[in-house]
This record gives C-alpha cells, sequence and structure tokens, in this order.
C-alpha cells in the first residue's frame, strides 16, 4: 500500500475527506455567524443551538409528520428561520445600539434555554435518522472509498455558500443590505424598511446554520447539545477568517475541517485543540483575522 | 451672619458629609461581616463555602470587567488551574501544609494569567473576549487529556489537611473560617484596588481608552496588571473550592463556567463592589433551589431565562438597581 509520510494513503484521504466534511459544517455555519455579525454586529451565541434545532426538526417532522429528507431540507430551515425572526423582533431589538457584548450575553442566554429545554423533552442521548434510500453505499476512486451521502454535503453546502456570498457581495438585495447597516437612517430616507431588512439577515443567517443541521442529521448523532459542542470551534474559525467577512468564513472553514483532519492523521492529540491553537497564532500576527479588514 | 460661600468651608462640609456616610458604610460592612461569621450556625457550613467561592471568582472577574472593561470569556481557566493544581500538590504531597497547597495553585493561576495577557491584552472588544476564549479552550484540552486530572472522572478525595500544619480544616467550621478569612482579605484588596489611584486608571481606561493613552498612561501595561490579579483571585478562588469540596472536575475548565461567572456578575451589578458577592449568591443559591425540588432538570434553561431577562431588563444588576433607586429616591 502506498505510503505518505509513514501514513497509509487510504487512512490520510479517508481524515481529509472527514475534514472537508466538517469543513463544509464549518463553512454553512460560521457563514451564518459572519452574515449576523457583519451586517448586523451581533454576536450570536445561539447559533449553535439554531444548527441544532434545523437537525432536531429533521428528526421530529420525520418522528411526527413523517415528512421526507428532502421536504425537511427546506421546512426545517424555514421553521427555524422563522424562530430567529421573533427571538430578532422580540428580544434582539431591544439592545440595538448597545455594546456587542450585551447580543453576545443574550444569545448565551438564549442557547441555554432552548438547548435545556430540548435536553428535558428528549434526553441527551442520540436520535436515529436513516438516510434518504438515494444516498445509500458509494463509489470506489481507487485509493478511497466516497459514500454518496458526503459527496452530496460538500457539493450542496458549498453551493449554498456560493450562492450567500454571491448574493450579499453581487446583487442589489445585497447592497441594500451594506448600505443598510452602514447608515440605517439613509436607507430608511429611501423608502427601505430597515427594521424588517434586519429581521429577515438574522432569519437567514440562522437558516444557514439550521441548514446545516438537516445536513448533519443523518450523519451525526442528533441530540440537544450538539450546537454546544460545535459552537465554539465555528466561532473559532470565524475569527481565524475575520469576524464578518463572509468568503473568508467559507474558506476558513474547509481549511479548518482540513487541518483538523491532518492532525487526526499525524498527531490525534491535538485534534481538538488544533483550531484554537491557530486562531491563537492568526490573531498575534493578523489581529483582524486572515480575511478581515483591520477596525 | 451672612451666608458664607468660602470654598473652603463647601469643601470642609462635603469631607464631613463624606466622613459621616464613610461611618455608615463602616456599620454596615461590619454587620455585613458579623452576619457571615454567625452564618454557620444557622446555614450548612459547605454551602456557605461554595457561595464564598464563587463570590470571589465573580470579584475575580469583575476586576477585569466591571472596572477595566475586558470581558474575558476564558476565566474558567484560571479557575480550573488553580483547582487541578492544589488539588494535584494535596494529593501527591502528604507533608505539605494546605495553605501553601493553594499558594501553589495561586500561584500557577497567576503565571496563566501572565500568559493570557501578553497574548490577548492588544485585542480590542469582542476579539479579546474570542482570544481568551481560544486560549481557554487550549487549556480545556490540556486537562482533558492529562492524565493527572483524572480526565472526564475529575479529581476525587483531596485532603483538607491542616491549615499552617495546625489547625485540622477537616473540621468544616474551621475551614469555614479560613475559606471566609481569606474571602474577606481578596475582598478588602479588590476595594483597595478600585479605590486606588491605578483602580482610577483602569475605570479611565474602560471610559475611554484612546484618552487614557493620549494622557499618557501606558494602557497595556494597566491592563496586563489587572489581568494577572484577576487570573490570580480567579485561581486562588479555584484552590480552595477543590480543598472545600475535596475535588475537582473538568466542570470548572469548561467554557460554561466562563459564562456562568458572567452570569453572577451581570445579574448582581457589573462594576459595583458588592455586585458579584450578591450575584454568586443568587446564582448558587437559585441552582441548589432547584435542584432540590421538582424543577431538578431545569435549572440550565432557568439560568438561561434569568441571562436573557437581565441583559434586557436589569442591565445593572441587583445591586445595581438597588443603588440607582437610593440615588433617585433618597437624594
Amino acid at each position: 500500500m502506498s505510503m505518505i509520510f509513514g501514513v497509509p494513503l487510504a487512512v490520510l484521504s479517508g481524515q481529509l475527506l472527514i475534514g472537508v466534511i466538517n469543513g463544509a459544517f464549518y463553512a454553512l455555519l460560521s457563514l451564518g455567524l459572519a452574515v449576523i455579525f457583519g451586517l448586523l454586529k451581533i454576536i450570536n451565541f445561539a447559533h449553535g443551538a439554531m444548527y441544532m434545532l434545523g437537525a432536531m426538526a429533521t428528526v421530529i417532522l420525520f418522528d411526527v409528520l413523517g415528512v421526507s429528507y428532502w421536504v425537511a431540507l427546506i421546512m426545517a430551515p424555514l421553521l427555524v428561520g422563522v424562530v430567529g425572526v421573533l427571538i430578532e423582533y422580540f428580544l434582539l431589538r431591544r439592545i440595538a445600539g448597545q455594546d456587542h457584548i450585551y447580543s453576545l450575553l443574550l444569545t448565551f442566554g438564549i442557547a441555554l434555554l432552548l438547548q435545556g429545554v430540548l435536553t428535558n423533552i428528549y434526553g441527551v442521548s442520540g436520535m436515529r435518522y436513516s438516510m434518504p434510500d438515494l444516498f445509500k453505499g458509494g463509489v470506489n476512486l481507487g485509493f478511497m472509498f466516497l459514500p454518496y451521502y458526503r459527496a452530496w454535503v460538500i457539493v450542496i453546502a458549498l453551493l449554498v455558500c456560493f450562492g450567500t456570498w454571491f448574493m450579499i457581495e453581487k446583487t442589489k438585495l445585497g447592497s441594500y443590505l451594506r448600505a443598510g447597516t452602514e447608515d440605517a437612517e439613509l436607507m430608511q430616507g429611501f423608502g427601505i424598511n430597515v427594521p424588517l431588512l434586519v429581521s429577515l439577515t438574522y432569519g437567514f443567517g440562522v437558516m444557514l446554520a439550521a441548514f446545516a443541521g438537516v445536513l448533519a442529521a443523518p450523519i451525526y448523532s442528533v441530540t440537544p447539545v450538539m450546537g454546544s459542542h460545535i459552537l465554539i470551534t465555528v466561532f473559532a474559525v470565524v475569527v481565524i477568517g475575520g469576524m464578518g467577512s463572509i468568503g473568508g468564513a467559507i474558506i476558513t472553514g474547509i481549511l479548518m475541517g482540513v487541518i483538523e483532519g491532518l492532525t487526526k492523521t499525524f498527531y490525534p492529540p491535538a485534534s481538538s485543540a488544533v483550531i484554537f491553537l491557530v486562531m491563537v497564532v492568526v490573531l498575534m500576527f493578523r489581529p483582524a483575522g486572515l480575511f478581515g479588514k483591520e477596525a | 451672619m451672612s451666608q458664607s460661600f468660602n470654598p473652603a468651608d463647601i469643601h470642609n462640609a462635603i469631607l464631613e458629609q463624606q466622613k459621616v456616610q464613610d461611618r455608615k458604610k463602616m456599620l454596615l460592612n461590619g454587620v455585613l461581616v458579623l452576619l457571615l461569621m454567625a452564618a454557620p450556625f444557622v446555614m450548612y457550613p459547605v454551602f456557605l463555602m461554595k457561595i464564598l467561592c464563587f463570590a470571589l471568582f465573580a470579584v475575580a472577574f469583575n476586576l477585569l470587567f466591571g472596572f477595566t472593561g475586558l470581558l474575558s470569556f476564558g476565566h474558567a481557566a484560571f479557575l480550573a488551574t488553580g483547582g487541578y493544581t492544589t488539588g494535584y500538590l494535596l494529593s501527591n504531597y502528604s507533608g505539605l501544609t494546605t495553605e501553601v497547597g493553594i499558594l501553589a495553585g495561586t500561584a500557577v493561576a497567576t503565571g496563566l494569567g501572565l500568559a493570557f495577557a501578553l497574548l490577548s491584552i492588544r485585542r480590542q472588544g469582542i476579539y479579546f473576549a474570542m482570544v481568551t476564549l481560544a486560549l481557554a479552550q487550549l487549556v480545556f484540552f490540556f486537562f482533558v487529556q492529562s492524565e493527572f486530572t483524572g480526565g472526564e472522572d475529575g479529581m476525587h478525595g483531596i485532603p483538607r489537611g491542616h491549615l499552617f500544619g495546625v489547625i485540622n480544616l477537616e473540621d468544616n467550621l474551621n475551614m469555614y473560617y479560613f475559606v471566609l478569612a481569606v474571602f474577606l482579605g481578596c475582598y478588602l484588596l479588590v476595594q483597595r484596588i478600585v479605590s486606588s489611584p491605578y483602580g482610577q486608571v483602569l475605570k479611565s481606561i474602560k471610559q475611554n481608552e484612546p484618552r487614557a493613552v493620549s494622557l499618557g498612561y501606558n494602557v497595556d501595561r494597566y491592563k496586563i496588571l489587572a489581568f494577572v490579579i484577576s487570573a490570580a483571585l480567579a485561581g486562588l478562588a479555584g484552590s480552595m473550592k477543590s480543598v472545600v469540596f475535596q475535588l475537582t472536575s473538568l466542570n470548572d475548565a469548561h467554557w460554561h463556567m466562563s459564562g456562568e461567572v458572567i452570569l453572577m456578575t451581570l445579574v448582581g451589578g457589573m462594576g459595583t463592589l458588592l455586585g458579584p458577592v450578591v450575584g454568586a449568591t443568587f446564582v448558587v443559591n437559585v441552582e441548589y433551589q432547584l435542584s432540590q425540588g421538582s424543577l431538578r432538570d431545569w435549572v440550565d434553561p432557568i439560568l438561561g431565562g434569568i441571562f436573557i431577562l437581565t441583559v434586557l431588563a436589569f442591565r445593572s444588576g441587583i445591586v445595581g438597581e438597588i443603588q440607582k433607586f437610593l440615588r433617585k429616591n433618597m437624594g
């Protein structure tokens, strides 16, 4: 068997694949965080909870209504998006203009609340969600085995990421969004409903998290605490990429997944810490992150 | 007699008023200390010690957040480092007296605090919070993987030992008065720091950092010192906690603990001296009361609710709101 740096190629490519998959999740989640922070200056500590809600909704919709994976892929993010809009409207709006720190504390409270309530209802043991039949099996690439579902996750996650980046950076709607957050009063003057825009942006950001949650349901164990485990890592990814940088979040997300996968191959004990290590190093040399602009 | 507008008289009058207020404050503090000394005869001493340990932790955190304006999201690292160090030393070196173990825990936490401070101090606001969080995560993973911490099980059976080799700390009452003495000492120290010229500089950094810089203060040095003192006190809290409970676990190192100390400080009133103490008492009590009753499983969501309510409606916290009320109604 061919070896690379003393590691069998199959093992290395397997870990790399898992790294890219995790990276796709990091990218989707950090993208949502970057949208919310970049446009609204809200540090959304409830983001992990929204990811969890997306996955939980997928399982619950299936159990209760028999809703298929494909319907859940649309429905769960929409439902969570509505939850997000309500949270923005009833809670976050009240602290607009305060120090960013308060949005962190408020959303941290929301996450504790949501996670706690769902833990009480469903317990912390993982719920099973079976994959759609279409994705059973995989293809042998010669040097490794690629399950169809993993390939699908990578492709669709990248598409959604790119679509979001395109919408915010290249379309008229995106320019309204960016302008609305730069100078709300001026945009109001042009007849644009900025508060609505803010609600929808928050809703959209958490929809991305929920979408990642649906994608995660068939491959990770679905539990009320799944969001809290990934949240801190995703925050590190956003900070490394540069808070608020849309493209930075996507690229860094995938990069960090790969770095984590490589670490797992060559030095397993460090794999859970490596992203934080990268973050500390990056911030020492580039305080605004890899792709961020110095404030 | 003609009305006097002599500035000296006005100055004296203000000083006189200040003296009366100081005396009132002294009296109030005296009563509080007496109450604390009598408390173990009516309440379970271990529970009181838990409150005191967390109160010290919150006081330490508040020195940084409330008075200097730096939100550290990694203070659990110092609590855990103090706890694990003290626990390890007291468990493995039977010749050590308890105070040496606690001092060693505090010292290691202080060193870690200096390292954190040097790496994070130039970052502002949310970046600062995130760097401290990342550093604390590294510490967390270190403790998860180290043999001596007992991993997921934690460290058990830490001996309380003898204070100065004489006073038996297995006795809860002895232990309580020791913890109370340390707590009061630290509280007075923080009070002293905050009201000193150094504390004034810290407050001015919080209010307007560029102005402090333009006044010629070496802002970074002030912030580093505040961070190190805060880390030392947090480590001391962790060290004492491990001796009181005779155990230390990963809970102390988890980022949720960093969140909890923020909650305590915020609920009590950040930037006030008594606030963190009141907040810690409140949160520990809520957790304890809930865990006894039928709401056992609802501790986390209820704490989450308290978080939300505090941020939305009582941002000055219990002590802050009371102060506001008094100022409005008592002149």
